[in-house]
Protein backbone atom coordinates (compact mmCIF):
# COMPACT_ATOMS: atom_id res chain seq x y z
CA UNK A 1 0.00 0.00 0.00
CA UNK A 2 2.98 2.31 0.76
CA UNK A 3 4.53 1.75 -2.51
CA UNK A 4 0.96 2.23 -4.24
CA UNK A 5 0.74 5.63 -2.82
CA UNK A 6 4.35 6.68 -3.31
CA UNK A 7 3.62 5.89 -7.26
CA UNK A 8 0.73 7.76 -7.12
CA UNK A 9 2.24 10.92 -4.72
CA UNK A 10 4.91 10.79 -7.33
CA UNK A 11 2.89 10.89 -10.45
CA UNK A 12 0.37 13.86 -8.83
CA UNK A 13 3.76 16.08 -7.57
CA UNK A 14 5.01 15.53 -10.99
CA UNK A 15 2.17 16.32 -13.29
CA UNK A 16 1.16 19.76 -11.32
CA UNK A 17 4.85 20.90 -10.96
CA UNK A 18 6.40 19.78 -14.30
CA UNK A 19 4.83 21.69 -17.79
CA UNK A 20 1.85 22.14 -15.88
CA UNK A 21 -0.06 19.09 -17.71
CA UNK A 22 -3.07 20.16 -15.83
CA UNK A 23 -3.65 24.15 -16.48
CA UNK A 24 -3.12 22.55 -20.40
CA UNK A 25 -5.47 19.89 -20.38
CA UNK A 26 -8.28 22.14 -18.37
CA UNK A 27 -7.62 24.77 -21.29
CA UNK A 28 -7.64 22.65 -24.14
CA UNK A 29 -10.77 21.46 -22.95
CA UNK A 30 -12.31 25.17 -22.82
CA UNK A 31 -11.14 25.68 -25.94
CA UNK A 32 -12.24 22.42 -27.59
CA UNK A 33 -15.76 23.81 -26.13
CA UNK A 34 -15.15 27.32 -27.43
CA UNK A 35 -15.12 26.29 -30.80
CA UNK A 36 -18.12 24.62 -30.90
CA UNK A 37 -20.72 27.77 -30.53
CA UNK A 38 -18.93 29.12 -33.41
CA UNK A 39 -18.63 26.23 -35.74
CA UNK A 40 -22.68 25.45 -34.95
CA UNK A 41 -23.80 28.96 -34.42
CA UNK A 42 -24.85 30.66 -31.22
CA UNK A 43 -28.60 30.18 -31.12
CA UNK A 44 -28.85 29.08 -27.71
CA UNK A 45 -31.53 26.52 -28.53
CA UNK A 46 -29.16 24.76 -30.69
CA UNK A 47 -26.40 24.47 -27.90
CA UNK A 48 -28.42 23.47 -25.50
CA UNK A 49 -29.35 20.56 -27.59
CA UNK A 50 -26.00 19.54 -28.66
CA UNK A 51 -24.17 20.73 -25.29
CA UNK A 52 -24.24 17.20 -23.56
CA UNK A 53 -22.52 15.91 -26.55
CA UNK A 54 -19.84 18.96 -27.17
CA UNK A 55 -19.10 18.77 -23.11
CA UNK A 56 -18.60 15.34 -23.71
CA UNK A 57 -16.52 14.85 -26.68
CA UNK A 58 -14.50 17.73 -25.43
CA UNK A 59 -13.74 15.83 -22.65
CA UNK A 60 -12.68 12.27 -24.66
CA UNK A 61 -10.42 14.72 -26.66
CA UNK A 62 -8.61 16.01 -23.57
CA UNK A 63 -8.21 13.17 -21.46
CA UNK A 64 -7.20 11.32 -24.31
CA UNK A 65 -4.83 14.25 -25.00
CA UNK A 66 -2.54 13.29 -21.81
CA UNK A 67 -2.14 9.62 -22.37
CA UNK A 68 1.01 8.94 -24.11
CA UNK A 69 2.67 10.45 -21.73
CA UNK A 70 1.19 7.82 -18.96
CA UNK A 71 3.67 5.85 -19.23
CA UNK A 72 6.18 7.12 -21.93
CA UNK A 73 8.19 9.78 -19.30
CA UNK A 74 8.76 6.04 -17.03
CA UNK A 75 9.91 3.84 -20.03
CA UNK A 76 12.22 6.82 -21.24
CA UNK A 77 14.12 7.65 -18.47
CA UNK A 78 13.97 3.44 -16.96
CA UNK A 79 12.07 4.38 -13.87
CA UNK A 80 9.46 1.89 -15.23
CA UNK A 81 12.28 -1.00 -15.06
CA UNK A 82 13.27 0.15 -11.47
CA UNK A 83 9.10 -0.04 -10.49
CA UNK A 84 8.60 -3.62 -12.39
CA UNK A 85 11.21 -4.79 -9.94
CA UNK A 86 9.52 -3.77 -6.73
CA UNK A 87 7.33 -5.69 -4.76
CA UNK A 88 4.30 -3.69 -6.28
CA UNK A 89 2.77 -6.19 -8.83
CA UNK A 90 2.57 -4.21 -12.25
CA UNK A 91 -1.25 -3.86 -12.21
CA UNK A 92 -1.15 -2.35 -9.12
CA UNK A 93 1.77 -0.28 -10.07
CA UNK A 94 -0.56 0.64 -13.42
CA UNK A 95 -3.20 1.65 -11.28
CA UNK A 96 -1.47 4.07 -8.76
CA UNK A 97 -0.48 5.79 -12.48
CA UNK A 98 -3.63 5.60 -13.96
CA UNK A 99 -5.27 7.11 -10.42
CA UNK A 100 -2.65 10.02 -10.64
CA UNK A 101 -3.28 10.49 -13.74
CA UNK A 102 -7.08 10.74 -13.19
CA UNK A 103 -6.94 13.44 -10.58
CA UNK A 104 -4.36 15.22 -12.29
CA UNK A 105 -6.55 15.64 -15.96
CA UNK A 106 -10.10 14.10 -14.95
CA UNK A 107 -10.78 15.70 -11.94
CA UNK A 108 -10.08 19.31 -13.08
CA UNK A 109 -12.39 18.83 -15.91
CA UNK A 110 -15.13 17.45 -13.67
CA UNK A 111 -14.67 20.65 -11.54
CA UNK A 112 -14.76 23.13 -14.77
CA UNK A 113 -17.96 21.40 -16.29
CA UNK A 114 -20.93 22.85 -15.11
CA UNK A 115 -19.16 26.64 -16.07
CA UNK A 116 -18.98 25.42 -19.63
CA UNK A 117 -22.12 23.44 -19.48
CA UNK A 118 -23.29 26.83 -18.46
CA UNK A 119 -21.60 28.58 -20.98
CA UNK A 120 -23.66 26.01 -23.80
CA UNK A 121 -27.16 27.22 -22.26
CA UNK A 122 -27.48 24.05 -20.26
CA UNK A 123 -30.74 24.87 -18.25
CA UNK A 124 -29.55 25.04 -14.40
CA UNK A 125 -31.17 22.05 -12.99
CA UNK A 126 -29.32 19.62 -15.15
CA UNK A 127 -25.97 20.45 -13.62
CA UNK A 128 -26.45 17.62 -10.60
CA UNK A 129 -26.35 14.79 -13.89
CA UNK A 130 -23.42 17.00 -15.45
CA UNK A 131 -21.22 16.30 -12.55
CA UNK A 132 -22.44 12.71 -11.73
CA UNK A 133 -22.04 11.63 -15.13
CA UNK A 134 -18.38 13.25 -15.18
CA UNK A 135 -17.34 11.96 -11.90
CA UNK A 136 -18.58 8.73 -13.23
CA UNK A 137 -17.77 8.70 -16.43
CA UNK A 138 -13.80 10.24 -16.74
CA UNK A 139 -12.11 7.70 -14.55
CA UNK A 140 -13.13 5.28 -16.67
CA UNK A 141 -11.61 7.22 -19.72
CA UNK A 142 -8.32 7.20 -17.42
CA UNK A 143 -8.74 3.76 -16.97
CA UNK A 144 -9.54 2.33 -20.85
CA UNK A 145 -6.76 4.71 -22.03
CA UNK A 146 -4.11 3.17 -19.88
CA UNK A 147 -4.71 -0.05 -21.84
CA UNK A 148 -3.49 1.90 -25.50
CA UNK A 149 -1.28 4.06 -23.40
CA UNK A 150 0.75 0.85 -22.48
CA UNK A 151 0.17 -0.94 -25.69
CA UNK A 152 2.18 2.12 -27.66
CA UNK A 153 4.72 2.67 -25.27
CA UNK A 154 7.62 1.64 -27.04
CA UNK A 155 6.22 2.21 -30.31
CA UNK A 156 7.30 4.90 -33.19
CA UNK A 157 4.34 7.52 -34.17
CA UNK A 158 2.61 6.26 -31.11
CA UNK A 159 0.30 9.16 -30.58
CA UNK A 160 -1.57 8.66 -33.91
CA UNK A 161 -2.43 5.07 -32.77
CA UNK A 162 -3.06 5.65 -29.29
CA UNK A 163 -5.97 7.66 -30.50
CA UNK A 164 -6.76 4.66 -33.15
CA UNK A 165 -6.75 2.04 -30.25
CA UNK A 166 -8.85 4.05 -27.37
CA UNK A 167 -11.53 6.19 -29.18
CA UNK A 168 -13.80 2.99 -30.31
CA UNK A 169 -13.08 1.59 -26.76
CA UNK A 170 -14.48 4.90 -25.58
CA UNK A 171 -18.06 5.23 -27.12
CA UNK A 172 -20.12 3.30 -24.53
CA UNK A 173 -18.80 6.12 -22.33
CA UNK A 174 -19.96 8.91 -24.41
CA UNK A 175 -23.31 7.19 -25.34
CA UNK A 176 -24.28 7.14 -21.77
CA UNK A 177 -22.86 10.61 -20.31
CA UNK A 178 -24.51 12.03 -22.88
CA UNK A 179 -27.99 10.24 -22.15
CA UNK A 180 -27.49 10.76 -18.62
CA UNK A 181 -27.19 14.56 -19.26
CA UNK A 182 -30.06 14.53 -21.73
CA UNK A 183 -32.68 12.64 -19.60
CA UNK A 184 -32.02 15.06 -16.99
CA UNK A 185 -32.65 18.34 -19.67
CA UNK A 186 -35.73 16.26 -20.37
CA UNK A 187 -36.76 15.98 -16.75
CA UNK A 188 -36.71 12.29 -16.90
CA UNK A 189 -34.57 10.53 -14.41
CA UNK A 190 -31.14 10.16 -15.04
CA UNK A 191 -30.17 7.22 -12.87
CA UNK A 192 -30.23 4.79 -14.99
CA UNK A 193 -27.45 5.76 -17.37
CA UNK A 194 -25.54 6.44 -14.32
CA UNK A 195 -25.80 3.32 -13.07
CA UNK A 196 -24.50 2.03 -16.43
CA UNK A 197 -22.12 4.50 -16.09
CA UNK A 198 -20.75 3.01 -12.51
CA UNK A 199 -20.78 -0.51 -14.16
CA UNK A 200 -18.70 0.68 -17.16
CA UNK A 201 -16.54 2.14 -14.52
CA UNK A 202 -16.06 -1.23 -12.46
CA UNK A 203 -15.61 -3.24 -15.31
CA UNK A 204 -12.75 -0.52 -16.24
CA UNK A 205 -11.43 -0.89 -12.96
CA UNK A 206 -11.39 -4.90 -13.29
CA UNK A 207 -9.85 -4.43 -16.90
CA UNK A 208 -8.06 -1.36 -17.40
CA UNK A 209 -5.20 -2.13 -14.88
CA UNK A 210 -4.32 -6.23 -15.74
CA UNK A 211 -4.47 -5.05 -19.93
CA UNK A 212 -2.15 -2.26 -19.01
CA UNK A 213 0.01 -4.44 -16.78
CA UNK A 214 0.28 -7.31 -19.41
CA UNK A 215 1.61 -4.64 -21.96
CA UNK A 216 3.50 -3.02 -20.15
CA UNK A 217 5.38 -6.02 -19.72
CA UNK A 218 5.63 -6.25 -23.42
CA UNK A 219 7.69 -2.84 -23.21
CA UNK A 220 10.54 -3.93 -20.31
CA UNK A 221 11.16 -7.29 -22.71
CA UNK B 1 -3.82 -27.54 -28.43
CA UNK B 2 0.35 -28.06 -28.98
CA UNK B 3 -0.16 -30.46 -32.10
CA UNK B 4 -1.05 -27.36 -34.28
CA UNK B 5 2.00 -25.39 -33.12
CA UNK B 6 3.75 -26.80 -35.46
CA UNK B 7 3.45 -25.26 -38.63
CA UNK B 8 4.44 -27.92 -41.10
CA UNK B 9 1.58 -30.09 -39.55
CA UNK B 10 -1.19 -26.95 -39.92
CA UNK B 11 0.23 -26.33 -43.86
CA UNK B 12 -0.48 -29.72 -44.51
CA UNK B 13 -3.97 -30.28 -42.80
CA UNK B 14 -4.79 -26.35 -44.64
CA UNK B 15 -3.85 -27.72 -47.41
CA UNK B 16 -6.01 -31.11 -47.06
CA UNK B 17 -9.11 -28.24 -46.44
CA UNK B 18 -8.33 -25.87 -49.01
CA UNK B 19 -9.56 -27.79 -52.27
CA UNK B 20 -12.52 -28.56 -50.48
CA UNK B 21 -13.25 -24.84 -48.92
CA UNK B 22 -12.33 -23.56 -52.31
CA UNK B 23 -14.80 -26.21 -54.47
CA UNK B 24 -17.49 -25.42 -52.10
CA UNK B 25 -17.24 -21.46 -52.02
CA UNK B 26 -17.41 -21.78 -55.93
CA UNK B 27 -20.74 -24.17 -55.79
CA UNK B 28 -22.17 -21.93 -53.01
CA UNK B 29 -21.58 -19.05 -54.53
CA UNK B 30 -23.27 -20.14 -58.08
CA UNK B 31 -26.28 -21.75 -56.13
CA UNK B 32 -26.61 -19.07 -53.65
CA UNK B 33 -26.39 -15.81 -56.13
CA UNK B 34 -28.56 -17.66 -58.46
CA UNK B 35 -31.53 -17.74 -56.19
CA UNK B 36 -30.92 -14.79 -54.72
CA UNK B 37 -30.60 -12.66 -58.12
CA UNK B 38 -33.00 -15.02 -59.87
CA UNK B 39 -34.82 -17.69 -58.31
CA UNK B 40 -36.22 -15.84 -55.28
CA UNK B 41 -39.59 -13.94 -54.64
CA UNK B 42 -38.99 -10.27 -54.46
CA UNK B 43 -40.39 -8.21 -51.05
CA UNK B 44 -43.38 -6.69 -51.42
CA UNK B 45 -42.43 -3.75 -49.70
CA UNK B 46 -38.73 -3.42 -50.77
CA UNK B 47 -39.08 -4.73 -53.91
CA UNK B 48 -36.20 -5.78 -55.64
CA UNK B 49 -33.80 -3.77 -53.37
CA UNK B 50 -34.47 -6.86 -50.98
CA UNK B 51 -31.48 -8.88 -52.78
CA UNK B 52 -29.44 -6.29 -51.21
CA UNK B 53 -29.80 -8.35 -47.86
CA UNK B 54 -28.55 -11.73 -48.93
CA UNK B 55 -24.79 -9.91 -49.53
CA UNK B 56 -25.61 -7.33 -46.80
CA UNK B 57 -26.35 -9.85 -43.81
CA UNK B 58 -23.70 -12.38 -44.74
CA UNK B 59 -21.03 -9.90 -44.77
CA UNK B 60 -22.61 -8.96 -41.12
CA UNK B 61 -22.64 -12.42 -39.70
CA UNK B 62 -18.73 -13.04 -41.05
CA UNK B 63 -17.47 -9.63 -40.18
CA UNK B 64 -18.70 -10.65 -36.49
CA UNK B 65 -17.52 -14.01 -36.43
CA UNK B 66 -13.82 -13.07 -37.89
CA UNK B 67 -13.40 -10.68 -35.02
CA UNK B 68 -14.27 -13.75 -32.82
CA UNK B 69 -12.16 -16.13 -34.46
CA UNK B 70 -9.79 -13.18 -34.07
CA UNK B 71 -10.41 -12.95 -30.16
CA UNK B 72 -10.09 -17.01 -29.43
CA UNK B 73 -6.99 -16.92 -31.65
CA UNK B 74 -5.55 -14.25 -29.83
CA UNK B 75 -6.40 -15.34 -26.85
CA UNK B 76 -4.53 -19.24 -27.50
CA UNK B 77 -1.81 -17.20 -29.00
CA UNK B 78 -1.65 -15.02 -24.91
CA UNK B 79 -1.88 -18.03 -23.15
CA UNK B 80 -0.42 -20.69 -24.73
CA UNK B 81 2.43 -18.61 -26.94
CA UNK B 82 1.66 -20.51 -29.60
CA UNK B 83 2.73 -18.98 -33.04
CA UNK B 84 0.25 -20.16 -35.51
CA UNK B 85 -2.72 -18.55 -33.47
CA UNK B 86 -1.02 -15.34 -33.67
CA UNK B 87 -0.57 -15.65 -37.28
CA UNK B 88 -3.84 -17.06 -37.98
CA UNK B 89 -4.90 -13.74 -35.97
CA UNK B 90 -3.22 -11.61 -38.26
CA UNK B 91 -4.59 -13.37 -41.33
CA UNK B 92 -8.29 -13.20 -40.14
CA UNK B 93 -7.88 -9.62 -40.02
CA UNK B 94 -7.83 -8.09 -43.24
CA UNK B 95 -10.68 -10.48 -44.23
CA UNK B 96 -12.82 -9.56 -41.56
CA UNK B 97 -12.23 -6.21 -42.27
CA UNK B 98 -12.93 -6.18 -45.29
CA UNK B 99 -15.99 -8.28 -44.61
CA UNK B 100 -17.44 -5.29 -42.34
CA UNK B 101 -16.64 -2.83 -44.99
CA UNK B 102 -18.85 -4.94 -47.33
CA UNK B 103 -21.35 -4.97 -44.90
CA UNK B 104 -21.47 -1.00 -44.47
CA UNK B 105 -21.47 -0.39 -47.59
CA UNK B 106 -24.06 -2.44 -49.26
CA UNK B 107 -26.08 -1.21 -45.65
CA UNK B 108 -26.01 1.78 -46.85
CA UNK B 109 -26.95 1.02 -50.59
CA UNK B 110 -30.19 -0.63 -49.26
CA UNK B 111 -30.94 2.08 -46.80
CA UNK B 112 -30.92 4.71 -49.66
CA UNK B 113 -34.20 3.31 -51.60
CA UNK B 114 -35.73 1.51 -48.31
CA UNK B 115 -35.15 4.22 -45.44
CA UNK B 116 -34.92 7.15 -47.78
CA UNK B 117 -30.87 7.88 -46.52
CA UNK B 118 -27.58 6.51 -46.93
CA UNK B 119 -26.31 6.78 -43.34
CA UNK B 120 -28.47 6.70 -39.94
CA UNK B 121 -26.70 6.89 -36.41
CA UNK B 122 -28.67 3.89 -35.40
CA UNK B 123 -26.84 1.95 -32.39
CA UNK B 124 -26.25 -1.40 -35.00
CA UNK B 125 -25.12 0.74 -37.77
CA UNK B 126 -22.74 2.63 -35.44
CA UNK B 127 -21.47 -0.57 -33.23
CA UNK B 128 -20.46 -2.13 -36.92
CA UNK B 129 -18.68 1.26 -37.73
CA UNK B 130 -16.59 0.80 -34.33
CA UNK B 131 -15.88 -2.99 -35.34
CA UNK B 132 -14.24 -1.87 -38.49
CA UNK B 133 -11.99 0.97 -36.58
CA UNK B 134 -11.77 -2.06 -33.68
CA UNK B 135 -10.31 -3.84 -37.12
CA UNK B 136 -8.02 -0.99 -38.47
CA UNK B 137 -6.45 -0.16 -35.29
CA UNK B 138 -5.85 -4.14 -34.40
CA UNK B 139 -4.14 -4.01 -37.71
CA UNK B 140 -2.03 -0.85 -37.57
CA UNK B 141 -0.65 -2.11 -34.00
CA UNK B 142 0.78 -5.07 -36.07
CA UNK B 143 2.37 -2.75 -38.20
CA UNK B 144 4.12 -0.50 -35.56
CA UNK B 145 5.99 -3.18 -33.83
CA UNK B 146 9.26 -4.31 -35.94
CA UNK B 147 9.54 -7.16 -33.49
CA UNK B 148 6.88 -9.96 -34.91
CA UNK B 149 6.66 -11.48 -31.45
CA UNK B 150 5.66 -8.64 -29.35
CA UNK B 151 3.73 -7.30 -31.87
CA UNK B 152 2.20 -10.41 -31.81
CA UNK B 153 1.08 -10.02 -28.04
CA UNK B 154 0.16 -6.64 -27.70
CA UNK B 155 -1.87 -7.06 -30.84
CA UNK B 156 -3.62 -9.99 -28.93
CA UNK B 157 -4.28 -7.95 -25.90
CA UNK B 158 -6.38 -5.16 -28.08
CA UNK B 159 -8.14 -8.19 -29.71
CA UNK B 160 -9.38 -9.46 -26.20
CA UNK B 161 -9.93 -5.92 -24.89
CA UNK B 162 -11.95 -5.20 -28.37
CA UNK B 163 -13.95 -8.66 -28.07
CA UNK B 164 -15.29 -6.72 -25.19
CA UNK B 165 -16.86 -4.75 -27.74
CA UNK B 166 -18.90 -7.52 -29.18
CA UNK B 167 -21.70 -8.53 -26.82
CA UNK B 168 -22.33 -4.51 -27.27
CA UNK B 169 -22.79 -4.99 -30.82
CA UNK B 170 -25.09 -7.65 -30.54
CA UNK B 171 -26.72 -6.33 -27.68
CA UNK B 172 -27.73 -2.79 -28.99
CA UNK B 173 -30.22 -3.89 -30.89
CA UNK B 174 -32.05 -4.00 -27.79
CA UNK B 175 -30.57 -1.41 -25.45
CA UNK B 176 -31.11 1.52 -27.73
CA UNK B 177 -33.95 0.02 -30.86
CA UNK B 178 -33.91 3.07 -32.67
CA UNK B 179 -34.32 2.29 -36.27
CA UNK B 180 -33.02 -0.97 -37.71
CA UNK B 181 -35.38 -3.81 -37.49
CA UNK B 182 -34.44 -6.37 -34.65
CA UNK B 183 -33.33 -9.79 -35.39
CA UNK B 184 -35.69 -11.87 -37.40
CA UNK B 185 -33.76 -14.92 -36.08
CA UNK B 186 -34.48 -16.50 -33.32
CA UNK B 187 -34.38 -20.26 -31.37
CA UNK B 188 -38.19 -20.80 -31.86
CA UNK B 189 -37.80 -20.33 -35.50
CA UNK B 190 -37.23 -17.57 -38.16
CA UNK B 191 -39.77 -14.90 -38.99
CA UNK B 192 -38.59 -15.28 -43.09
CA UNK B 193 -39.51 -16.82 -45.60
CA UNK B 194 -38.30 -19.87 -46.48
CA UNK B 195 -37.97 -19.01 -50.38
CA UNK B 196 -36.04 -16.07 -49.01
CA UNK B 197 -34.45 -18.05 -46.75
CA UNK B 198 -32.32 -20.27 -48.62
CA UNK B 199 -30.55 -17.67 -50.69
CA UNK B 200 -29.90 -16.15 -47.01
CA UNK B 201 -28.05 -19.92 -46.29
CA UNK B 202 -26.90 -20.72 -50.04
CA UNK B 203 -24.82 -17.08 -49.66
CA UNK B 204 -24.16 -17.40 -45.87
CA UNK B 205 -22.31 -20.45 -46.51
CA UNK B 206 -20.48 -18.96 -49.35
CA UNK B 207 -19.06 -16.69 -47.32
CA UNK B 208 -17.76 -18.49 -44.85
CA UNK B 209 -16.32 -20.67 -47.39
CA UNK B 210 -14.59 -18.28 -48.66
CA UNK B 211 -13.72 -17.09 -45.78
CA UNK B 212 -11.72 -20.13 -44.83
CA UNK B 213 -10.06 -20.37 -47.78
CA UNK B 214 -8.98 -16.95 -47.96
CA UNK B 215 -7.59 -17.08 -44.79
CA UNK B 216 -5.73 -20.54 -45.82
CA UNK B 217 -3.80 -18.26 -48.33
CA UNK B 218 -3.10 -15.68 -45.85
CA UNK B 219 -1.86 -18.06 -43.60
CA UNK B 220 0.55 -19.47 -45.66
CA UNK B 221 1.74 -16.30 -46.92
CA UNK B 222 2.56 -15.34 -43.12
CA UNK B 223 4.40 -18.93 -42.13
CA UNK B 224 6.21 -18.81 -45.52
CA UNK B 225 7.52 -14.75 -44.44
CA UNK B 226 8.46 -15.98 -41.01
CA UNK B 227 10.26 -18.54 -42.84
CA UNK B 228 12.45 -15.99 -45.26
CA UNK B 229 12.90 -14.10 -42.52
CA UNK B 230 14.72 -16.47 -40.54
CA UNK B 231 16.59 -17.84 -43.92
CA UNK B 232 17.40 -13.79 -44.03
CA UNK B 233 18.58 -13.74 -40.76
CA UNK B 234 20.73 -17.09 -40.95
CA UNK B 235 22.39 -15.99 -44.27
CA UNK B 236 23.50 -12.94 -42.74
CA UNK B 237 24.67 -14.62 -39.43
CA UNK B 238 26.30 -16.69 -42.16
CA UNK B 239 28.35 -14.22 -43.89
CA UNK B 240 29.54 -12.23 -40.27
CA UNK B 241 30.64 -15.55 -39.31
CA UNK B 242 32.97 -16.18 -42.38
Amino acid sequence: MSAFLAIFRRDLALSFRQGSAVTLSVMFFALAVTLFPLGVGPEPQVLARVGAGVLWVAALLSAMLSLDRLFQADHEDGSLDLIALGPLPLEFTALANIAAHWVASGLPLVVISPVLALALNLPLNVMPAVVAAMLLGTPSLSLIGAIGAALTVGVRRGGVLLSLIVLPLYVPVLIFGVAAIDAAAGGAAFRAPLLILGALLALGLALGPIASAAALRLALE
Amino acid sequence: MHRFANPTRVLRIAAAILPWSAALTIVLFASGLYFALVASPIDYQQKDAVRIMYVHVPAAFMGMMGYALLAVASAVGLIWRHPVADLTAKAAAPIGAAFTFVCLVSGSLWGQPTWGTWWVWDARLTSVLILFFLYVGYMAIWQAYDDQARAARAAAILALVGSVNLPIIHYSVTWWNTLHQGSSFSLAGSAIDPAMLLPLGLMTGAFAAYFVTVLIYRLRSEIAQRKLGVLRLRQAEGLQAT
